[in-house]
């Protein structure tokens, strides 16, 4: 099974691999990274004002996927059952049990039974204190990790769909498609970004869906560049020449032959995206252009800091949840770029090869 | 001559790490001998000297003993190796067009070297630099000292860098494949200029090469070397003579040989090209006329009759490529193209992508020419999946079988990857891949020119089997009349897009009408 696996890998892919393994920084923080995703992506199970299973009457809920109305636990209104009512809970753990998650806070929890003045210093029961209004810092910061990584995914993949679309039709075609494009770009790409996404977002209402489509707009730019440069030199590759000759459709010798000389790029280029829209997001949040209020934002929380000097932990909280996650983003970043780099040398172990012979043979066209 | 050897090592090795590159050469050179490192790519050629003179990365160690002038050099400081290479040794490397630094001057890049081993400077220093160029009998030399070295052709930067290697007076020069680079005409008169100088200045010439033919004619001893090893080595003459190593014999009779099966007499035709002209807009400078288009190749009328090959020769940047990828509509071109019963130059889209399974080409560099990303398999069979949807996976596997038995591969190398094969291997991957859409046309761009002698006489075998076998038609493009003879029906010759004439092959070797091809000929000192 594994063997077999590893025959379909091509010997490039398996050469990558292996010097990204070497590469321990990157490896780690890529494993520590995913570990942090994982673990923010079950944020509900951490972080919840809801119980995630309980028992009442001998019948059992999942609170935590169903709403339930509050009449149903002998309280007197059809709304959702608010579980953290000292009467509701009181009802639930005569007739049955309730399993909390470690954090009895959700995002959005006001926390009103909460000691002294908010916002109230790290302690047992809100393990990184308060905001300003009360809420628990430790699930803002879970749930805001989890909107920023998937915010920026979702921008990653929609600016690499363009990118690669836009930068590659240039390339490929050349000629007055790329004149045009290229021009194009350029004044698109003077246009200062940050005081248009403040225009529009006070134009609309600002909802993530708005948010993610005026960002795509321009965080695609960066890319064609180099999907462009990518598409124009594999085009002259005598690989593609001979694909051509075979009478392959464009489409087909773009797909096998020229999007994998540009993916290397491209895959070099994603870490730096996503950093870009995790800033960019967090710096609209700050200035307050940004998310809807109350939605576990990372740039919110800064913003509290800022406001709030005499409550260290909040700018504390913001400033290495932010330092930690983009670090580790960056050491992925160098790891696949030296991965991705052919005149990266694989340390001693396997192929010891003069590098004279190396540079006779050309290896591959480089990418 | 002098007692003790200008140049000598004795046992020397080099190795990377594990590998060995060099084992155990002896070699010396005298004040004023040639002396030439002969051997196929990879055989330690470059790396012995250059690790002998350690110019070799971190990560090698070189054992042995060395000396020059009689002074160990495993005991030069630092200073003194700088003042040795570049001042008592000068160096001329193969590649011409990357040697020179392309953002200073001609004259600013002699000066400077003047500056650095012998402190002239000024007038002094620009005084001597023309002096060389008028050593390495270049023209113009004035205009020379201020151009850049884009405006200069190969075989005039080869020559700067012979002035540069010779400026400081070296005892010896050593030459890596000095003429490999350069079309054929050109190389003789860079090795005849070596020679003189040789004889001139009383220097040691350690010559490195891969071809025979010119070390036989500049060479006062020879060593051969093959995967590292000293195979055989004495004075040039006994050596060609009577070779003693069954290595330096096949290296000797590797030249390419034989003659193409004869045509049978009533082949139909299978591709003209009438008024058939290829150019290339300039682009249009703001407010002034755009200048007239560049000509690559001027209107000519081409005929290739089926089972036929037709040799295009001329040096580079004559328009053999230009040609031949414009005639299967690779470039945009002008005049008619019949193929078979078609006008080629109408077709379009995708009528003409169908034509182009009979219409397949071969290119020169088989390191450039196949993905790295994709298997064996995958490469040769692309072309047959796309055309022929219909073929299950076990026939396309059978039909990717066929054609590596065709190239004479083995049918299991199939699922490993292009960088696992050596570059006469690729060639026929290549190859295989141009077979198994069984073309009518196939044409070959220089499909020799980057291999050794004895792979590419392997490969002219198999090219002349595979026409047989499957009456295939060639278009055969090479800058060696020595391989076009082998293979060639008729041949014609490009200079510069013109063509100067076109024949027979044996008749126009024999009597060649123009003077462009008479030197062509006698460059390639055809046996």
């Amino acid at each position: 099974m594994t063997p077999n696996r590893r025959q379909r890998l091509s010997p490039i892919t398996r050469r990558r691999l292996q010097v990204f393994r070497r590469h321990r920084r990157a490896y780690w923080s890529l494993w520590l990274f995913g570990l942090l995703f994982a673990f923010s992506l079950a944020a509900e199970l951490v972080a919840n004002d809801k119980p995630i299973v309980m028992e009442y009457q001998g019948e059992w809920y999942i609170p935590m996927l169903v709403d339930y109305p509050e009449t149903e636990f002998g309280g007197f209104l059809p709304t959702t059952a608010d579980y953290r009512d000292p009467f509701v809970h009181e009802q639930i753990e005569r007739h049955g049990w309730m399993l909390w998650p470690p954090v009895p806070f959700s995002y959005q929890t006001l926390d009103r039974d909460v000691q002294g003045p908010v916002p109230s210093p790290p302690g047992a029961r809100h393990w990184l204190g308060t905001d300003d209004q009360g809420r628990d810092v430790f699930a803002r910061v879970l749930y805001g990790f989890r909107l920023s990584v998937t915010f920026a995914l979702a921008l990653t993949v929609g600016s690499i769909l363009l990118g690669v679309l836009i930068g590659g039709a240039q390339g490929y075609y050349g000629g007055k498609i790329d004149l045009f494009g290229q021009r194009l770009i350029e004044i698109w790409s003077g246009l200062p970004v940050l005081f248009l996404l403040i225009i529009l977002a006070s134009l609309v209402e600002p909802n993530i869906w708005w948010l993610l489509g005026i960002m795509l707009l321009f965080s695609w730019l960066g890319l064609v560049d180099i999907v462009r440069a990518e598409f124009l030199r594999a085009r002259n590759l005598e690989y593609v020449k001979a694909a051509r000759a075979m009478g392959l459709p464009s489409r087909l010798i773009m797909r096998r032959h020229v999007l994998p000389n540009a993916m290397v790029a491209t895959l070099t280029f994603i870490p730096f995206l996503f950093t870009g829209a995790i800033t960019t997001l967090t710096a609209l949040d700050f200035l307050g252009f940004g998310l809807p209020p109350g939605s576990p934002s990372l740039g919110e929380l800064v913003a509290q800091g800022k406001n709030n000097l005499q409550a260290p932990w909040l700018g504390i909280t913001a400033f290495l949840s932010l330092s930690v996650m983009l670090s580790l983003l960056v050491f992925i970043g160098e790891g696949l770029r030296d991965a991705f780099d052919p005149r990266h040398i694989v340390t001693s172990t396997t192929t010891a090869r003069p590098p004279l012979a190396a540079t006779t043979h050309a290896q591959e066209s480089q990418p | 001559m002098s007692e003790t050897p200008l140049f000598e090592l004795r046992r020397f090795s080099v190795h990377f790490g594990e590998a060995q590159a060099v084992s155990e050469l002896d070699l010396h050179v005298d004040h004023g001998e040639t002396v030439a490192i002969v051997g196929e790519s990879g055989s330690g050629k470059s790396v012995s000297v250059l690790g002998a003179l350690g110019l070799l990365p971190p990560g090698s160690q070189v054992t042995g003993t060395r000396t020059f002038a009689g002074r160990d050099l495993d005991r030069l400081s630092r200073r003194e190796w700088n003042e040795l290479r570049g001042g008592s040794i000068g160096f001329v490397f193969q590649e011409p067009m990357t040697s020179l630094n392309p953002l200073h001057t001609i004259g600013k890049q002699l000066r400077e070297t003047l500056r650095l081993h012998q402190g002239l400077r000024g007038n002094v220093a620009t005084r001597r630099a023309r002096e060389l160029l008028t050593q390495v009998e270049l023209p113009r030399v004035d205009e020379l000292m201020a151009a850049w070295p884009h405006q200069l052709s190969g075989g005039q930067r080869q020559r700067v860098m012979i002035a540069m290697a010779i400026a400081n007076e070296p005892q010896l020069l050593i030459a890596d494949e000095p003429t490999t680079a350069l079309d054929v005409t050109v190389q003789r008169q860079v090795l005849a200029l070596l020679d003189e100088l040789r004889q001139r200045l009383g220097m040691g010439l350690l010559l490195i090469s891969h071809d025979l033919n010119l070390v036989r004619r500049h060479a006062d001893r020879v060593v051969v070397m093959q995967q590292g090893e000293q195979v055989e080595s004495g004075p040039a003459q006994t050596l060609f003579e009577t070779p003693q190593a069954a290595y330096t014999r096949q290296l000797i009779d590797a030249v390419p040989s034989g003659r193409p099966r004869p045509l049978p007499p009533q082949s139909e035709l299978l591709l003209s090209a009438s008024d058939f002209s290829v150019t290339f807009k300039r682009a249009k400078p703001l407010l002034r006329p755009r200048p007239p288009a560049f000509v690559a190749v001027e209107p000519l009328s081409l005929e290739l009759r089926r089972g036929e090959t037709l040799g295009v020769v001329g040096e580079s940047g004559s328009g053999k490529s230009t040609l031949a990828s414009a005639l299967i509509r690779l470039l945009p071109s002008s005049g008619e193209i019949h193929f078979a019963d078609q006008r080629l130059d109408q077709l379009g889209g995708e009528a003409l992508r169908r034509q182009r399974r009979a219409l397949q080409i071969v290119f020169q560099d088989p390191y450039g020419s196949l993905s790295p990303r994709l298997s064996v398999a995958d490469i040769i069979s692309e072309g047959l999946r796309f055309h022929h949807p219909e073929l299950a996976p076990p026939e396309v596997a059978g039909r990717v079988a066929e054609a590596l038995h065709d190239v004479d591969l083995p049918a299991d190398c199939g699922h490993r990857y292009p960088h696992e094969f050596s570059g006469g291997q690729r060639q026929r991957i290549a190859i295989a891949r141009a077979l198994i859409l069984k073309p009518r046309l196939l044409i070959l761009d220089e499909p020799t020119s980057a291999l050794d002698r004895t792979v590419q006489k392997q490969l002219i075998e198999l090219l002349r089997d595979v026409q047989a076998k499957h009456d295939l038609t060639y278009l055969f493009i090479s800058h060696d009349l020595a391989v076009v003879r082998a293979m060639a029906h008729r041949i014609l010759v490009l200079k510069d897009g013109k063509v100067m004439e076109q024949g027979d092959c044996e008749t126009l070797l024999r009597s060649p009408q123009t003077t462009y091809t008479r030197a062509l000929i006698e460059a390639s000192s055809l046996t």
